[in-house]
């Protein structure tokens, strides 16, 4: 299945790019999706602390399984106000 | 018409915010104005960069607005917050509440500012004269 992966902020600029299609197993989830950045990108895996998941604008657990054609972000602690 | 809750690269107006809320059934409006502040943690702050994850953010605005109205006896609320590189004095976030009542409008005004800066996918960037730095988990 194919996703897309959206990156914000410190992932933005530790991977130089803002997303990125990739293609995963059946039954991949979230978490998966972000082992899979962490290997295209080493610099994500040095820069990322605490990571959230949002898959299709909902947060979710890192386990939630993923769909053919999600969005799923990775998501740094956040810092609005 | 101004929208309840918007992501914004433009300036805010935090008149038009609290005319959103704005009701003949309303005896107080509670308005909170965040501002980008000199210093931080004792560094100095030249400027701020905030960046948001656009299509979530409004959806999250309305839940935070759901929830305040399901724990006070509020009328409306509005969310208005800024993205891109704001100077010191700029306006960055803009929360209005609308009520019959003062208590409850200060009380949920407050509610939906901490609400957001703990689940609002926006993030920020400080420029110190030291650096740059993204800002981690610091409420």
């Amino acid at each position: 299945m194919q996703v897309t992966i959206r990156f914000f902020a410190s992932h933005r600029e530790a991977t130089g790019r803002e997303s990125s299609v990739v293609e995963l197993p059946e039954g991949a989830t979230a978490a998966d999706a972000f082992a899979r950045a962490c290997t295209d990108h080493p610099a994500l895996a040095r820069a990322a602390g605490a990571v959230a998941f949002a898959v299709n604008l909902e947060h979710v657990s890192p386990k939630t399984p993923l769909h053919d054609g999600d969005e799923v972000a990775f998501l740094p602690p956040v810092a609005g106000g | 018409m101004t929208r309840p809750f918007v992501l914004s690269s433009e300036p805010l107006d935090e008149v038009a915010v609290s005319q959103v809320v704005d009701q003949p059934g309303c005896g107080a409006i509670v308005t909170f104005v965040g501002r980008v502040r000199n210093e931080s943690h004792g560094d100095i702050v030249d400027r701020l960069e905030y960046e948001a994850y656009p299509e979530m953010v409004e959806a999250k605005f309305e839940e935070i607005a759901r929830e305040a109205r399901g724990k006070f006896e509020i009328l409306d609320v509005a969310i208005h917050h800024r993205i891109g590189m704001l100077a010191i004095g700029d306006v960055s976030v803009v929360i209005a509440v609308s009520a019959a009542h003062r208590g409850a409008a200060f009380e949920a005004c407050r509610y939906a500012i901490d609400r957001l800066k703990r689940i609002a996918p926006i993030w920020k960037k400080e420029f110190t004269p030291d650096g740059a730095v993204w800002v981690e988990d610091r409420p």
